[in-house]
């Protein structure tokens, strides 16, 4: 029983993990209309900066400063943004396809680098020993998970309620406004470049943080974790859950990760032994499927993106509300 | 130094022929098709079964022809998997991309294209194994042309740059030559005055998805000879083709040839400079280099 419940808190903590980076995609992608085809290089970089910030010290390599979590959490945060900041200046002015290419290219630049520059990352090994934080005063394991567990959710709660604040405020507006007629809202005397370079950044941003909850978790971070189906993982489970919508982009995170720990459980139990070794190809395959199915199928995900109309003071405005979210969206 | 030339214009060429599809369909279709370098690995693997078949049915096909690893087998297996390649492209255009034209924007294309090529190519590996193949098992020795500065070529790789080129010059005759490639190049130009002028979108769009399949079936084939093949090469060339059709510009031909060359030399010159991990990163820094210096590529217009 206990191990049931151990493997349960195992599962929700890496999908509350997982849910934070879904929620900086549903920033980039949902609400402002950029792509970003490189999720896990900016979720990796948060991982390894903060475990290069605040692990120990390694013998011939850069890093182990030791600093305290928080401050190592945040720097990892911060390098993502700054990440996404020379990538956005080179391509969030030209044609959206490019972003997807160039960011696509960083997340396989960033895993070429942390496999190569031992130096800094530890190489093919990876950085493993990270003293995690009030590890030291829960000495029961169980207990540390559920309180990792607590942390974790804690955090995924702050991102959706700051998120939710973000999108439903002026500033919300703006980005939806650029994502529907860039044309329009410059118009207006609004600078899309700009704010579609912020909302890039910002959701960046929380990528790292979410890369650096990661690699907490686990004490060890390698280049295995930078693999690009991270990337098409955090998609799906946007794309399932809904785009615009951080609810939909919580619920999706959660049924696509069930999806995934059960489709491997099943094939690792249930497969002949000699299609083991095509356990990976066959979820891979069901990561692609998720992706087009629902894109042909039902394109909004599960729970639609709900159009946020300001609402005047006056009887004639009430109840047309609900109707609006539909036009809108064609 | 002058290895490095001759690697670079040799996986050029390659990349070349692959850019060149990939950039039609990024400018007729209007969207970054991330499945393209997974039709590489259809057409290389196409040619590996109709090959295995043909030798199996006329041996004398099988023969190795002079100095080379080619065979008659191999060169219609590979013309047979142009034509295959070309149609499953046409296939997965109207299984997916085509739905997607009619009800959602070019993003959602993107992001299908990646689904798709997720699905492709762990299917190829699915019916073909994860191991690595190759069209033959002669072990074709390196010629010395110089030893100062040393210089190794195969005669393998001479093959190789003469059939990328050869296909390379017929696409340009058929491009500049035929109505058919006027009525491309019209559609690519301007889609709406090209139907104005009674030119049918939906049979274009047909033939840039077979040529595009065509030539990277051909690519595939190249590359798997000068390689070898395996289920994962087209993720490790789908960042040199972005690469390439950036350079050169989106939509232009001649840039697409250009950039794959400029694309090759790069990443062989590089190997020069830095440790052989960093390779893969080549191709990003030259399109992130393009991007801050000249956006539209070499022969690409603003949009």
């Amino acid at each position: 029983m206990i191990g049931l419940i151990s493997y349960l808190v195992f599962f929700l903590t890496i999908s509350a993990i997982l849910a934070i980076a879904v929620l900086g995609l549903n920033l980039q992608w949902g609400n402002a209309g950029i792509f970003n085809g490189g999720v896990v290089a900016f979720f990796g970089t948060g991982a390894y900066l903060m475990i290069i910030l605040g692990g120990p010290e390694r013998a011939g390599e850069l890093g182990g400063f030791g600093l305290p979590w928080p401050i190592a959490l945040a720097g990892g945060a911060a390098a993502a943004g700054l990440l996404a900041v020379v990538v956005g200046l080179a391509t969030t002015r030209l044609r959206h396809d490019y972003l997807a290419i160039a960011t696509f290219g960083i997340a396989v630049a960033i895993e070429a680098f942390v496999r190569n520059a031992t130096y800094l990352s530890g190489g093919a090994k990876g950085i493993r020993g990270f003293e995690r934080p009030l590890e030291a005063l829960v000495d029961n394991p169980f207990l540390y998970s559920l309180l990792y567990l607590a942390l974790t959710v804690a955090f995924l709660a702050i991102v959706y309620a700051g998120l939710s604040r973000l999108v439903s405020s002026p500033y919300g507006r703006l980005l939806r406004a650029i994502r529907e007629d860039e044309t329009a809202a410059r118009s207006l005397g609004k600078n899309p470049a700009r704010a579609r370079l912020e909302a890039f950044v910002i959701g960046a941003v929380i990528m790292g943080f979410a890369g650096g909850l990661y690699a907490t978790f686990y004490a060890f971070i390698s280049p295995q974790d930078l693999a690009p189906i991270l990337t098409f993982q955090i998609w799906a489970m946007l794309i399932v859950g809904g785009a615009g919508n951080n609810l939909g982009a919580v619920v999706g995170t959660f049924v696509v990760w069930g999806c995934w720990v059960a489709s491997g459980n099943a094939l690792s139990s249930l497969a002949p032994q000699e299609l083991q070794l095509y356990a990976g190809t066959l979820q891979y395959i069901l990561i692609g499927l998720i992706i087009v199915v629902t894109l042909l199928v039902r394109p909004r995900g599960l729970l639609p993106e709900r159009l946020q109309v300001t609402k005047r003071p006056g009887p004639q405005n009430t109840g047309v509300v609900s109707s609006a979210g539909e036009q809108y969206q064609s | 130094m002058i290895q490095a030339l001759f690697d670079g214009v040799l996986v050029g060429s390659i990349l070349s022929l692959g850019a060149i599809g990939l950039t039609l369909v990024m400018h007729i279709l209007r969207f970054a098709n991330f499945s393209h370098a997974e039709l590489l690995s259809v057409g290389a693997y196409c040619a590996l079964t109709f090959d295995a078949a043909l030798s199996g049915i006329a041996p004398v096909l099988a023969e190795l022809i002079g100095p080379f690893s080619m065979s008659a087998a191999l060169a219609l297996a590979t013309l047979a998997a142009a034509v295959v390649t070309g149609l499953t492209a046409v296939l997965i255009d109207r299984l997916v991309f085509r739905r997607l034209r009619d009800t959602a924007g070019p993003l959602t294309m993107v992001f299908a294209s990646f689904g798709v090529a997720l699905i492709m190519r762990n299917l190829i590996a699915l019916v073909f194994g994860l191991q690595t193949e190759r069209f033959t098992d002669a072990i074709s020795f390196a010629t010395m042309i110089s030893s100062d500065p040393l210089l190794l070529i195969k005669p393998d790789q001479v093959g190789i740059l003469v059939i990328a080129l050869a296909a390379m010059g017929a696409l340009h005759l058929v491009l500049t030559r035929t109505t058919l490639g006027f009525a491309l190049r019209a559609v690519a130009e301007n889609p709406t005055l090209a139907q104005v002028n009674g030119i049918a979108l939906p049979s274009m769009i047909r033939l840039t998805w077979i040529i595009g399949g065509g030539l990277a079936a051909v690519a595939g084939v190249l590359y798997g000879i000068d390689n070898q093949l395996s289920p994962v090469m087209g993720r490790d060339l789908v960042l040199s083709l972005f690469a390439a059709a950036i350079v050169g510009g989106l939509g232009s031909v001649t840039g697409a040839m250009l950039g794959g060359f400029i694309v090759g030399l790069a990443s062989s010159f590089a190997i020069l400079l830095l440790p052989a991990g960093y390779k893969p990163a080549i191709p990003f820094l030259v399109i992130l280099a393009t991007l801050y210096v000249r956006p539209n590529g070499l022969f690409g217009e603003a949009r």
